[in-house]
């Protein structure tokens, strides 16, 4: 019986093309696009986390002022001196590496082609705390600082914008007053919701300060970045600094600190939510559109329902029983859906291949949302196609035929 | 031997509807018929005759009464054996030929052999021979949409004596139908009863189609109103 619903069903099917491509048609849409949705989606997700990640997550950052917002200018707030650079890194232990920033905004020349860039001079620790690599040539050295030469690294936007497709290692850029020669490219870290991290050069602080601006006082350090040790507290470590920074800077008890520590932890934790916002919204957008591709196939369906009732009462008058035509109805429903979902699978699967590459996130396979999207929409599918079935089947021959 | 005759009705009635849109179609029929009778069921539109047809096909359900089919009580079956009963006993011709659009003439023919899980050569076969029997024998691969309305109606007979039931019921087979094809139709319902002595009823309102059977009863407002016997 069952074998013989299956050859009615095929032979039904194959009779019936345009009604059976329909409803693959809905399945499959259904199916397609919200894999790709889902998929790209998560790929997207990924790409953000991966670009968080590159920031270092234990990461600090000492500024002058009291933070954010409107109380927290740093106008006339004394800047940090090298010495409380060196003083943290002596006095906590839970210090990985600690370096002085000190940054400015100097016009950068190379040949024809001129640009206002951020210099940031820093001791050779600083490519360590924030997980630079080298593409090309090299960093510079504790010698580099000491002597203060005349070298600097660049990031891969300044080489784009300054050099375009000249080779930039051991050329002469001009910054500021000053010649400085290159002496490495920065591999690439990207956006990472803080503008673009390639858009820098980094030379030796003393270079910085000779060469390029001159010593007007001993606290020009606007900026000191340390690296905790691996599995820090860094409530704890924050509070550390605290207290030392307050003797250093010689606040009362009931002075407000004038300088703040930016964790990146607390980056990490805000982006983080967001890209789990994003994610929350795609799974809704995912949501409606298989409702959408839901009623897509409930409407081929039904469309077809007067047809198929007429069918149902020929078929039991000539003596089809009531099973074997819902059977029969089963297994037509099954196969298309099945069809439907699998060719969407397909499609999806390289629609997301392609896509992943033209918008540049990483591509991974989404199991689940498969499997949600193929049993979703084969339920539906086998659904909408029994139920009025099943509806037909309990009809009289005689009302199924007449039908209208 | 008292064998008990093909079709027995005792006070069998049908009624439609609820309440005050509530319609009596049959009012209490009494009738027997026995194997191998040519029987002609006429009768104004709206008296009840195509409803009696479809009780007696076992393609509704009485409200009241009691209907026995080769003594079986029909009332007593449910719609799986109603479904079976018609399967291995029972023949139908529609006015409206109901063929299974978009399928051949074979394949049409070949159907209620399929729900008695005969195999493919063996159906292809009897359905041929059907088909043949009828008249159509180049016609096999046509689809209802490219046969005409005599041809199709001879599917549709080719189909219900495919499966050789004791009983075929014509639910007005000729009634869309010009008046050449309707001979051709009424010429092998004849034969059909004559040749291979299949119990035919045969609902009609032309009094020249009903000519071709032994037996005329004509219902008028849900009764039995004349039964008249030729020789």
């Amino acid at each position: 019986m069952i074998w013989n619903a299956f050859a009615i069903a095929i032979r039904e099917i194959s009779r019936n093309l345009t009604r059976a491509f329909l409803t693959v048609l809905g399945v499959f849409i259904g199916v397609a696009s919200i894999i790709t949705m889902v998929t790209l989606g998560g790929g997207a997700t990924l790409a953000v986390k991966e670009q968080i990640s590159s920031l270092g997550s234990n990461l600090l950052t000492l500024r002058p002022g009291a933070g954010f917002g409107s109380r927290g200018s740093s106008a006339g707030v004394p800047h940090f001196t090298e010495m409380d650079s060196v003083i943290l890194g002596e006095q906590i232990a839970s210090i990985a590496a600690i370096a002085p920033v000190r940054t400015a905004s100097l016009s950068t020349i190379y040949l024809n082609n001129a640009r206002a860039s951020t210099i940031t001079g820093t001791t050779p620790v600083y490519f360590q705390i924030n997980k630079w690599t080298i593409a090309e040539g090299r960093f510079f050295t504790d010698a580099d600082l000491r002597s203060g030469g005349a070298v600097c690294v660049i990031g891969n936007t300044v080489r784009v914008e300054l050099f375009g497709t000249d080779n930039p290692i051991g050329a002469s850029i001009r910054i500021g007053r000053a010649s400085i020669e290159v002496i490495g490219l920065l591999a690439t870290k990207g956006q990472a919701g803080m503008g673009d991290q390639d858009d820098t050069i980094i030379m030796p602080l003393s270079t910085l300060q000779r060469r390029l601006i001159g010593r007007t006082s001993s606290n020009d350090i606007n900026q000191i970045s340390i690296s905790a040790v691996e599995g820090t507290d860094s409530i704890a470590l924050i509070a550390e600094i605290t207290q030392i920074m307050r003797q250093r800077r010689n606040l009362q008890s009931n002075q407000d600190n004038n300088f703040n520590i930016f964790d990146t932890r607390q980056i990490a934790e805000t982006l983080g939510s967001t890209t789990q916002l994003m994610t929350m919204l795609l799974a809704a957008v995912a949501g409606v559109s298989l409702l959408v591709g839901g009623i897509g196939i409930m409407n081929i369906m039904l469309v077809s329902v007067t047809e198929r009732t007429r069918e149902i009462g020929i078929r039991l008058a000539i003596g089809a029983t009531a099973s074997e035509v819902l059977l029969q109805f089963l297994v037509e429903a099954v196969t298309l859906s099945c069809i439907g979902g699998i060719a969407g699978i397909i499609l999806a699967f390289g629609l997301c291949y392609g896509l992943a590459q033209v918008i540049k996130v990483p591509f991974n396979f989404n199991t689940q949302i498969n499997v949600v999207a193929f049993v979703f929409s084969a339920i539906v599918g086998v659904m909408f196609g029994y139920m009025p079935a099943r509806r037909a089947a309990k009809l009289n021959p005689i009302d199924a035929l007449r039908h209208e | 031997m008292n064998q008990p005759p093909l079709i027995e009705l005792r006070g069998l009635t049908k009624t439609y509807g609820v309440g005050d849109a509530m319609f009596q179609a049959l009012k209490g029929i009494d009738l027997t018929i026995h194997r191998g009778e040519f029987v002609a069921i006429m009768g104004p539109s709206g008296s009840g005759k195509s409803t009696l047809m479809n009780l007696l096909g076992c393609l509704d359900t009485p409200t009241t009464g009691s209907y026995r089919y080769e003594g079986i009580e029909v009332e007593t079956l449910n719609s799986n054996q109603r479904s079976l009963l018609r399967r291995y006993a029972l023949g139908f011709v529609f006015q409206g030929f109901n063929l299974l659009p978009r399928t051949s003439a074979l394949e049409n023919v070949e159907l209620p052999l399929l729900y008695r899980g005969m195999a493919r050569k063996e159906r292809q076969e009897k359905a041929t021979a059907a088909l043949n029997s009828v008249g159509l024998p180049n016609k096999l691969n046509n689809t209802p949409g490219e046969l005409s309305g005599g041809q199709q109606q001879r599917v549709a007979i080719a189909r219900a004596i495919v499966t050789e039931p004791s009983t075929l019921f014509a639910d007005e087979p000729t009634g869309n139908l010009d008046s050449v094809t309707t001979q051709d139709v009424v010429e092998i319902l004849t034969r059909l009863n004559v040749d291979r002595g299949i119990t035919i009823l045969l609902v009609t309102h032309e009094e020249d189609v009903a000519a071709c059977a032994r037996r005329t009863i004509v219902i008028k407002d849900g009764l039995v109103a004349s039964d008249t016997q030729r020789s």
